[in-house]
């Protein structure tokens, strides 16, 4: 005689394995997503740079591709990208890690677990309303005080970009701040340091790993942000490393591109593709070192 | 030097440090109080400039070559129907990609590399995830610049916030749950079904609540798969008078979206468009700030009401 739950216990194995493969069949989606963009930009891409000798990426001096005769200067499109991210670091680094540096050490805990829910709303607000910001408030303001800057600039765009990287610096590098043992903290107190002291001294060095790695991604986001750049710094592309100057970015001349009628194949198809390669080159390089410094720091934690 | 005046010495020396103490908490202070000020900054500047544009018209309105006259109805309806489309996506298969991770897969370097993806699939620049959905869904799969194609695209950039939230609401269940449900002879799955996931619900709806939040304020993907700027008609109708009743035409149709709609504005000229501009970028605002006010709240709630 069967055991009289064996039916129902066959069909709970059945359930399972169903489940079981509707679940695996998740965690594939995932990896089909990143097979996607990679093949996509790989194949988009190729014809262009096959097309155009390595030699003309390296050595023109503007990016005109659609142009009828095109210029393919590289360069041109990466100091935009270079000049933005590097002013909203130059805002951000140095607020995000003051503000790390008070939230773990030095603010009472009901002002942290207040502060720390609102500066994520910081990246939460959509960036096209940073870039309606950057571009019709901030610009004016700065014409204020340095009458020739033109309408777009890099430096309102990075300026508003920095703001909106903040909560990525000063979020991951409180947890790894706070993360340091007590312990080394009272180890400098008892010798007599005082709390800023110890902050500089002692947990700076010992969340420095994490501390990295809060850069590192805040680099990657800057590098690929796109509506605040499209919106405030300009669509042309322009060899300048002056911040007071308008430049696309490579992220921009993919939208500048975008807005107008493109036929699958042309040349500006794929431009942008080309264009979209580098772009994740470059953010898969500091996403990947990001994640190996945050693995080292959680190791040694 | 007297002992005297090596008491003295330190004392000035500590009273120094009490002092740049003091002196960096208001600095941390006042710097904190300033970067949450933008926040207040940006949104009551949105309002100077475009609350008086809302109103029922607004909403109701189609864009138009007159600002005064123009509205953002095919942009909301647009915003609404692709998050429908990115949520019937991304939520299904997000969570079970975390329960598949967390509970099921075993420790091997096939796991190691899904999780090392998803890790960095949350750093790819959203344009990207654009450039993507313009040669395989809009190409290939000749979908089209259709919402089915936009909203594919942001449900492959939300996947891992729904993923990432997943895991971490189950990893928060102590073991013991599961034990005690596979010693009264649960599958696995039914330790899922009946007691983990009644558990993360809170978390995993937290994830989901900032996953569409990130969802609706996109515009760079959207604008790459070639989301049209000036859209002046709904898409077809969901529900039709002849059967089936239902019809899916409405995925197949261009669209706008809300985010789209303020780029188009804030890239023209003219004070009238501004304010349009500044309006939709106010409804944006309260859309998505009250969505993450909410999965806060909703966070600290439900980290409030377990014990274990």
């Amino acid at each position: 005689m069967p055991h009289p739950y064996e039916s129902s216990r066959r069909l709970d194995k059945a359930v399972e394995w169903i489940m079981v493969w509707m679940l695996r069949f998740g965690g594939w989606a995932s990896v089909l997503v990143t097979f996607g963009i990679v093949i996509t930009l790989i194949t988009e891409s190729e014809p262009f740079f096959s097309k155009v000798p390595f030699r003309r990426l390296m050595t023109d001096k503007m990016w005109t591709p659609l142009f009828a005769d095109p210029q393919y200067g590289m360069s041109a499109l990466l100091a935009g990208t270079l000049v933005t991210t590097g002013v909203a670091l130059l805002v951000a680094i140095p607020l995000g890690t003051i503000l790390a540096i008070y939230l773990s050490e030095f603010a009472p805990v009901r002002l942290r677990e207040f502060v720390k829910p609102m500066l994520e709303l910081l990246s939460a607000v959509p960036t096209v309303v940073y870039g309606y910001f950057a571009l019709l408030t901030l610009t004016p303001l700065l014409q204020k005080i340095y009458p020739d800057l033109p309408q777009f600039s890099m430096l309102s765009a990075g300026l508003i970009m920095g703001i909106m990287i903040i909560p990525y610096v000063t979020s991951l590098g409180e947890d790894s701040m706070r993360s340091v043992p007590m312990l080394l903290r009272e180890g400098a107190f008892a010798l007599g340091d005082g709390k800023l002291g110890v902050a500089l001294r002692v947990v700076f060095p010992g969340a420095f790993s994490g501390l990295a790695a809060a850069y590192v991604l805040a680099i990657s986001r800057a590098v690929g942000e796109t509506m605040i750049v499209a919106i405030a710094a300009g669509l042309q592309p322009k060899l300048t490393f002056n911040p007071l100057d308008s430049a696309a970015t490579v992220t921009a001349f993919i939208v500048q591109v975008s807005l107008g009628d493109l036929p699958h194949g042309s040349i500006g198809y794929q431009s942008i593709f080309a264009a979209g390669a580098v772009l994740f080159l470059m953010t898969l390089g500091f996403n990947l070192a990001g994640h190996a410094l945050r693995r080292r720091f959680h190791r040694a934690a | 030097m007297l002992p005297e005046r090596m008491i003295e010495h330190q004392k000035g020396r500590a009273l120094r440090r009490k002092a740049i103490d003091r002196w960096f908490g208001r600095l941390g202070f006042v710097l904190t109080v300033g970067t949450l000020g933008v926040l207040a900054v940006l949104l009551l500047n949105l309002a100077a400039n475009g609350l008086f544009r809302i109103d029922w018209h607004f909403l109701t309105s189609f864009p138009s070559r007159r600002a005064a006259e123009a509205g953002v109805l095919s942009a909301w309806v647009g915003t609404a129907l692709l998050m429908l489309v990115t949520a019937s996506l991304a939520i299904p298969l997000g969570v079970a990609a975390g329960i598949y991770l967390e509970e099921y897969a075993p420790k091997n370097k096939w796991t190691d590399f899904v999780e090392i993806n998803i890790a960095n699939l949350a750093g790819v620049p959203s344009i990207l995830y654009g450039l993507m959905a313009l040669s395989l869904f809009v190409y290939q799969f000749r979908f089209g610049q259709s919402i089915l194609a936009g909203g594919m695209a942001l449900a492959c950039l939300v996947l891992p916030i729904v993923i990432v939230s997943t895991r971490e609401a189950l990893r928060t269940i102590p073991a013991m749950i599961r034990e005690a449900a596979f010693a009264l002879g649960s599958t696995r799955w039914q330790a899922v079904w009946h007691h983990l996931l009644p558990y993360s619900t809170g978390g995993i709806a937290t994830g989901v609540i900032l996953s569409m939040s990130r969802a609706i304020g996109e515009s760079s993907p959207l604008i790459t798969i070639g989301a049209l700027t000036f859209i002046a008609f709904l898409p077809p109708p969901a529900i039709v008078d002849h059967a089936p009743f239902v019809s899916f035409e409405w995925i197949f149709s261009p669209f706008t979206a809300l985010p789209i709609q303020m780029f188009n504005w804030v890239s023209r000229p003219g004070e009238e468009f501004q304010a349009n501009a500044a309006a939709a970028g106010l409804l944006l605002m309260v859309i998505t700030l009250g969505m993450n006010g909410a999965a806060i709240l909703l966070r600290r709630h439900a980290q409030r009401n377990i014990k274990w």
